[in-house]
């Protein structure tokens, strides 16, 4: 039985990642046009374009060898399954025995990868420039990243994000300066990976600035609709992992009943809205940054994350 | 106690009134005259109990360089009354910033008195960090862009070498605030010294540690003696000689105040190594520096870095005989140093120009003044019969006794910095004069002359009153 | 005290210190003032904060001083020398900001691994205030150290007095009469720090420490 439903909830959150993640991103579209004077698109507008796309043929440029077909599937995977470890709504998950903050960055570096290796495949200019550019932000993301798991490792002796989950919700950990760090850390590493402003712009192509749309410029047709599903769940994935070990409130936990699972979906919905119109607000009211300061907004990112892990010795009982 | 605080509160009237002294001339009177008020209050100090209060404290040391401070203070204004005459008959200084300098040299005097005398570790750094304040305006009275540049320097490193040594106090209360309670007590050095014994020692050595950093600054030890040549040689002359003769001392004197704390720790660290380190780093570096000046001021500041070294090389050894010999290098830098600089003050306004190369030949354009410091340099490279010698001669055999591998670098850095010495004073004394027609000298050569005959007689013969007072100083300071 | 008393000390010591780290990434003068501000207002809550949880009125004392003084006295009369001065706005570091940031976060090791040990049996927060405060005072000097115009100099300077006013908060019943007199010494820096500046505009035509510093009596 309980396995059963630890089934159940790993299929419906799979499913629920992949199909609020569009939403999430329309919304956040439909919010920001609002906030400059425009009367928006749906927010159903990117689930459209996605099944639109999904119907077209790719057009593949001659040169592109089979890792360029290969990518658009491996990168979809790689972050639809990352997803799926982030508990989103309840922790009594199927996977969640592998729902490991290091295993979860691992599946992120490897989509990351064959997405860079992608872009420089095909050989065009902006492609190469774009993968450069991807790699720069993650070699100082992923660091970042890392120690926001440390500290977050430390303070609760695991890196299992239901475990994570479940402990702050039965014992608060009160007002944390290393959580406080590691909390802004990760926001400035979730802009930074999901190309959003003030790193990357997602709404222009112009070649001087751009990032990840400079490495998918040569992707078409049913290529292009996973890599764009890809990167919309892997925003609502961050969201998720977020909300998971700041904010788990309203998160089922195992042996409570089908209520709480649908209180936790509902909560998560609530989550999402949140972030999406925040994320809304904060992009319309900063500018783009130059491409030679990602150093330093990362590198700040890093360090607030290394001043958050060295102020745990500094609080009582680490 | 009222006569502790009327001397340490009289040169504060004193700052007050010469704040409103119009005229140069009265305002240098009065300058002399209250520095001569200072100079007889303290004598009185000789017969005072040695007692303690909240705020204030007596005891041998500070009795002693009480009177030290306020004899220099004395002989420097009237030093000062006619060089500051010259200066401003000759267009280098504006009239209206010399009612502010008289006021900030009686200011200055207060807050070396106010560190000298107090009780309180607390308004002991804000007297030292007053005597910053007071004087760093002064370095700049030229305002010349060395000057600016001089003072900006003093200030920032001063600044931040007090802030480290605040750290300290803050270190050191908190040590003893959980035994000693929260309030005064626990800033309070006397209470201090008698629960010592009882307060986490590893607090308490890394708040030394902030201290001598931080109050080692304003002695000027390596490597945190960058401010004092350009503060000193940007100057007036009569600051350079207060810096010299007053400031270093009570800065050292701060140290010291700590050391004798720690020392009474029994599983403190001893800080005898640490300072005897840095004494020797100091008087290397200085020795060396001794050589490639061409500035007569900075020459005799890279001199005063030397001395300081050496005295602080001296506490750190310890035991009666050096401390001895320290206290007694202490008096005799402060005569001599001050005596050299009324000497190069006088000299540098004769030839208008602070470098040694123009200053040559001094003994035959100005006889009475190029002698004057040629027995200035001889008396401060330790050359007998002067009481400079004395003291050395006092620190090198006690150190050979003692750790005779330590004595061999404290006497090759004593030889290094003797030979540029005497160098140095046989280019600026003899010779044919760089000049042929000084001009005239302004003012008396009488500060000069005082300073230099009291160290003759202290290195001829030593009052026995004075050495017994020293040897209870030297117990007191203990290992 | 309550867990909650002591999070919010702790919270707040821990923002002073991350001001620090603002201040030292800010290459915009007036953006630095607003820091510098920021980090004052900080020590002034956490002043207040630790005078209400630990029942020591003579903090608010402190506390109200650090506000007057250093968040908004001294803020606005260097905004006014900075506008009035009429320099260049932008801040040239000596040192790139990565390579500052990541001397900065070694300075904070460094005050914890120096400060932690030795103070084993003082309470938990004096500790830690006391690491906090160090750290401070270690990034306001490289402040100093990595910064080649005046304005930031000063700046730096007064960050490191935020750190002492930190530490001197942070030891319960420091006699308030040190704590006014450092308030009046550097109220009285600040005054000469202003009279430098203008002295150093007028003669130098540049607030650059490195240009300032061609003009040593004695070249070696």
């Amino acid at each position: 039985m309980t396995f059963a439903t630890a089934v159940l909830l790993q299929l419906v959150q799979l499913l629920v990642m992949l199909a609020v993640a569009p939403l999430l991103i329309g919304w956040i579209r439909w919010v920001k046009s609002r906030l400059v004077g425009r009367r928006g698109a749906s927010p159903l507008q990117p689930w459209r374009d996605i099944l639109r796309l999904l119907r077209k043929e790719p057009v593949l440029a001659h040169q592109a060898s089979p890792l360029f077909r290969a990518s658009p599937y491996l990168i979809f995977t790689a972050i639809w399954f990352a997803a799926a470890l982030v508990p989103a709504f309840s922790t009594d998950l199927a996977l969640a025995p592998t729902a490991d903050l290091i295993a979860l960055i691992g599946f992120l570096a490897s989509a990351r990868f064959f997405l860079a290796l992608a872009g420089m495949d095909v050989g065009t200019s902006f492609g190469g420039l774009g993968s450069s550019r991807e790699m720069l932000i993650a070699a100082l993301a992923e660091p970042a990243m890392l120690m926001v798991v440390f500290s977050v490792a430390i303070l609760f002796r695991t890196t299992s994000l239901a475990e994570i989950a479940a402990q702050i919700l039965s014992h608060p950990v009160g007002l944390r300066i290393s959580l406080a760090l590691a909390l802004i850390s990760l926001l400035m590493v979730a802009i930074a990976e999901n190309a959003r402003i003030p790193v990357d712009n997602p709404a222009t192509h112009l070649e001087l600035t751009m990032v990840h749309e400079a490495m998918v410029l040569e992707y078409s047709g049913r290529h292009l609709a996973l890599i764009e599903a890809a990167s919309h769940v892997k925003l609502t994935l961050y969201v998720g992992l977020i909300a998971c070990v700041f904010f788990p409130w309203g998160m089922a936990t195992p042996g409570q009943g089908f209520a709480a699972g649908l209180w936790g979906l509902l909560t998560f919905g609530f989550k999402l809205v949140a972030a999406g119109t925040l994320l809304a607000l904060f992009e319309t009211s900063i500018a783009k940054m130059r491409v030679f300061r990602y150093g330093e907004f990362l590198g700040g990112a890093l360090l607030l994350s290394l001043l958050g892990a060295i102020f745990l010795y500094v609080s009582r009982g680490v | 106690m009222t006569l502790v605080a009327a001397i340490v509160l009289s040169p504060l009237l004193a700052a007050f009134l010469l704040a409103f002294t119009p005229g140069l001339k009265r305002a240098a009177a009065l300058n002399i005259a209250a520095s001569s008020a200072h100079f007889l209050l303290a004598l009185t100090l000789l017969w005072a109990p040695h007692q303690s209060t909240a705020l204030f404290l007596l005891d041998g040391f500070n009795i002693y360089l009480i009177i030290l401070t306020t004899f220099v203070a004395l002989t420097t204004s009237v030093f000062s009354a006619g060089y500051i005459a010259t200066e401003v008959k000759e267009g280098k200084l504006n009239p209206l910033n010399l009612r502010f300098y008289h006021a900030m040299y009686q200011a200055f005097l207060f807050t070396m008195l106010l560190a000298l005398s107090t009780n309180n570790l607390g308004v002991m750094w804000v007297a030292v960090e007053g005597a910053t304040l007071t004087t760093v305006l002064m370095v700049s009275l030229y305002r010349t862009p060395a000057a600016i540049e001089a003072a900006w320097k003093y200030f920032i490193l001063c600044g931040v070498g007090i802030a480290l040594a605040l750290f300290g106090t803050i270190l050191m209360y908190m040590a003893a605030q959980p035994i000693m309670g929260p309030g005064m007590a626990a800033m309070t050095w006397t209470d201090l010294l008698g629960h010592v014994p009882r307060i986490n020692a590893g607090i308490l050595n890394l708040a030394f540690v902030f201290l001598l950093v931080g109050y080692g600054t304003k002695v000027g030890l390596a490597p945190l003696h960058a401010w004092l040549p350009d503060a000193h040689a940007e100057g007036p002359t009569p600051i350079s000689a207060v810096l010299s003769g007053l400031l270093l001392n009570v800065a050292l004197y701060a140290v010291l105040r700590f050391k004798m704390l720690l020392a009474a720790h029994d599983e403190a660290l001893a800080p005898g190594p640490l300072m005897i380190f840095m004494g020797l780093a100091t008087l290397a570096l200085a020795g060396i520096m001794l050589y490639r000046r061409r500035d007569v001021k900075r020459f005799f500041a890279y001199s005063s870095i030397e001395h300081m070294g050496l005295i602080t090389f001296a506490f750190g050894m310890g035991g009666p005989l050096a401390n001895f010999a320290g206290l007694l290098h202490m008096t005799m830098h402060s005569l001599t140093k001050s005596a050299i600089f009324y000497a190069v003050g006088h000299a540098v306004q004769a030839r208008g120009s602070q470098q040694i190369a123009d200053i040559r030949g001094l003994t035959v354009s100005h006889p009475a003044l190029g002698w004057g410091l040629l027995l200035g340099v001889v008396a401060i490279s330790g050359l007998p019969p002067f009481g400079v010698f004395m003291s050395e001669f006092l620190l090198v055999t006690s150190t050979f006794a003692r750790t005779p591998w330590l004595a061999v670098p404290l006497t090759v850095g004593l030889l290094v910095a003797f030979s540029a010495l005497i160098m140095r004073a046989q280019q600026m004394c003899f010779g044919a004069p760089s000049m042929p027609q000084g001009r005239p000298l302004s003012g008396a050569l009488v500060p000069l002359y005082a300073h230099l005959a009291l160290v003759l007689l202290a290195g001829l013969w030593l009052p026995e009153p004075l050495v017994a007072w020293f040897r209870s100083v030297a117990a007191l300071l203990g290992g | 005290m309550s867990d909650f008393a002591y999070d919010a000390s702790h919270l707040l010591g821990a923002i002073v210190l991350l001001m620090s780290f603002a201040l030292l990434y800010q290459n915009r003068l007036f953006s630095l003032l607003h820091v510098y501000s920021a980090q004052a207002l900080t020590l002034a809550a956490a002043a207040a904060w630790k005078g209400y949880a630990h029942d020591e009125t003579h903090l608010y004392v402190t506390a109200g001083l650090t506000l007057i003084l250093k968040a908004i006295i001294i803020p606005i009369a260097l905004h006014r020398i900075v506008v009035k001065l009429d320099i260049h706005r932008a801040v040239e570091p000596a040192m790139s900001i990565g390579a500052t940031m990541i001397a900065g976060v070694s300075l904070v090791t460094l005050s914890i691994l120096l400060v932690l040990p030795v103070t084993a049996e003082a309470s938990a927060l004096t500790r830690e205030d006391m690491a906090l405060s160090l750290s401070v005072v270690l990034l306001g000097l490289l402040m100093m150290i990595s910064r080649r115009n005046a304005v930031s100099q000063v700046v730096g300077f007064m960050s490191i007095e935020n750190g002492l006013i930190l530490a001197a908060v942070g030891v319960a019943g420091m006699p308030l009469i040190v704590e006014m007199s450092v308030a009046f010494s550097v109220m009285v820096a600040f005054i000469i720090f202003g009279i430098f500046l203008f002295d150093i505009r007028e003669r130098f035509d540049s607030l650059d420490i490195q240009k300032i510093e061609q003009y040593r009596g004695e070249q070696e």
